[in-house]
């Protein structure tokens, strides 16, 4: 019966946590639409996401770029098919990697330091202040957070194409010998806009989950120190996972006839 | 002078699963007056603040400020009752990430509209007045020592006039000697000001000297209200032992080995 016990408790577990996600959720969608807003909290964390992580995006992006051409020369050099490299690798950064990639690294990066900042303002009571000096913590917290999130990790993700496909044409014309302008022609003959489009819908959902992900377990992190880190590492692990479940539905969406 | 009092609760309950924090409590406070409510740790003095906020929600009871009923308030009304809060934190809860003078302000600028050059000048007075010098303003919380943070947590909790300031351990922490600063200051400011004064602690140096009134809260009711300085002749044998101190007496300690 203990086992039946546990079962129970652990669905009715997951189901209120589900519950208060979605309510936390609704609330902050709803915020962000509602005045007042506050634009310098907003610019922060868009300079905060968006220019503080294009280093780490820039990194992952470029050598994913320089692999991909690498990997790719290698295998379709069986079948003779070498010619194919530019065109996977510009499908592949702009479908793919850089939308999920960039996603996973904000996540790391973003997403920790939300649901730590946050986590710390709500054990120390700092959030319980906001309230008693009339600032509503949705609207002044997780409002603009959620906003720089979806507008800037689209932002990371389109640097992270022209990075990424830059990276392949280093690979491809300094280490595989590929000519220079008929590199440039392959990637860009079988592009197409919504090759990119799709990319970036990815990361805009991407960035909203990050953020509403770490604003969410810092929000609700509990028992000082301890509390606060695993909000943090929750934050990450979630938001990686959802990530990655929503990556394969947009792809489904998008391309999945 | 009005006729209801600045804050009425009525048989306030409130648990948390299965453990009862509030058990009926009832107190009412006139405008203008200081009480201090005593007990020991985790006996809901606490809880018993966040509910007149409207921070946490009891199940049953009422609680009216300034003859409005906060239980089941709506947000929006809220917001505005909050204008006549200011409150001193156990932590002071001071916002790292802001500027001293930011921290004092932070209610006129995001609570009242009032634009930052004049928020700034009422910031620097206030601080004045809690004896810190207008160079602390430029500072970040993390560069004060805990006795500094108090005041700015202090000046900040009077810096938009509330007619309410709650006060929660406002002592814990400090030496005997910055405590009785503390404590001087509290009972110079909700004088100048006029405000009603509600404060927990279970310093009784402090308590004594900033009540009018004192009301000791165990297991989750008011065992005994009464003037400060009746204290000692309380009669009460609870009251007698926490007073004084005594590990010995009806108050026991729950102690797992």
């Amino acid at each position: 019966m203990d086992f039946v016990a546990t079962i129970g408790r652990t669905f009715l577990g997951f189901l209120a946590h589900v519950g208060r996600l979605s309510a936390f959720t609704g609330t902050a969608v709803s915020h962000v639409v509602r005045p007042p807003f506050y634009p310098r909290l907003l610019l922060r964390s868009m300079v905060e996401i968006g220019y503080y992580s294009l280093p780490v995006v820039g990194l992952t992006a470029v050598f994913t770029g320089m692999v991909l051409a690498l990997q790719s020369y290698s295998g379709f050099s069986r079948f003779a098919a070498e010619g194919a490299v530019a065109t996977v690798v510009v499908l592949s950064v702009t479908r793919e990697l850089a939308p999920v990639l960039a996603g996973l690294m904000v996540a790391g990066r973003i997403g920790a330091s939300m649901a730590a900042e946050i986590g710390t303002m709500r054990v120390t009571e700092q959030i319980d202040a906001l309230t008693t000096l009339s600032t509503n913590p949705f609207k002044y917290l997780v409002a603009p957070r959620l906003l720089a999130g979806l507008l800037m990790v689209p932002f990371l993700v389109l640097v992270a194409d022209i990075i990424g496909v830059f990276g392949g044409y280093i690979v491809g014309i300094y280490k595989l010998g590929f000519n220079p302008a008929t590199y440039l022609a392959r990637t860009w003959e079988f592009l197409e806009p919504l090759d990119v489009i799709s990319g970036l819908t990815k990361a805009a959902v991407f960035g909203f989950l990050i953020s509403l992900m770490g604003c969410y377990h810092g929000y609700y992190s509990k028992g000082g120190a301890q509390g606060v880190g695993a909000a943090t590492t929750n934050s990450v692990v979630s938001a990686a996972i959802m990530i990655l479940i929503c990556n394969y539905i947009i792809t489904a969406l998008y391309f999945g006839k | 002078m009005s006729a209801h009092p600045m804050i009425d609760i009525k048989n306030v309950h409130k648990s948390f699963g299965p453990k009862v924090v509030l058990d009926g409590v009832d107190l009412s406070i006139a405008r203008g007056e200081s009480v201090v409510v005593i007990g020991g740790s985790g006996t809901g003095k606490s809880v018993l603040l966040k509910s007149i906020l409207g921070i946490l929600r009891p199940e049953k009871g009422s609680i009216k400020v300034d003859g409005e009923e906060v239980i089941g308030m709506r947000a929006k009304d809220r917001d505005r009752m909050m204008l006549k809060f200011g409150m001193l934190f156990q932590g002071a809860a001071l916002f790292d990430s802001l500027k001293v003078w930011e921290n004092v302000a932070f209610g006129l600028i995001q609570g009242r509209g009032m634009d930052r050059v004049g928020a700034r000048a009422v910031a620097i007075e206030k601080l004045a007045q809690v004896g810190l010098a207008e160079s602390t303003g430029e500072l970040f919380p993390a560069e004060l020592s805990g006795g500094m943070q108090k005041r700015v947590a202090l000046a900040r909790a009077i810096a938009a006039s509330p007619d309410i300031i709650f006060f929660d351990e406002p002592t814990t922490g400090l030496d005997p000697i910055m405590a009785d600063v503390i404590n001087d200051l509290i009972v110079k400011c909700t004088k100048e000001l006029g405000a009603t004064a509600l404060s927990i602690t279970h310093d009784m140096a402090s308590a004594r000297k900033i009540a009018d009134r004192i009301a000791m809260l165990y297991k989750g009711r008011l065992i005994w209200v009464g003037p400060a300085k009746d204290i000692d002749h309380s009669g009460n044998e609870f009251v007698d032992q926490f007073i004084h101190g005594r590990a010995e007496g009806p108050i026991k300690m729950e102690l797992r080995a």
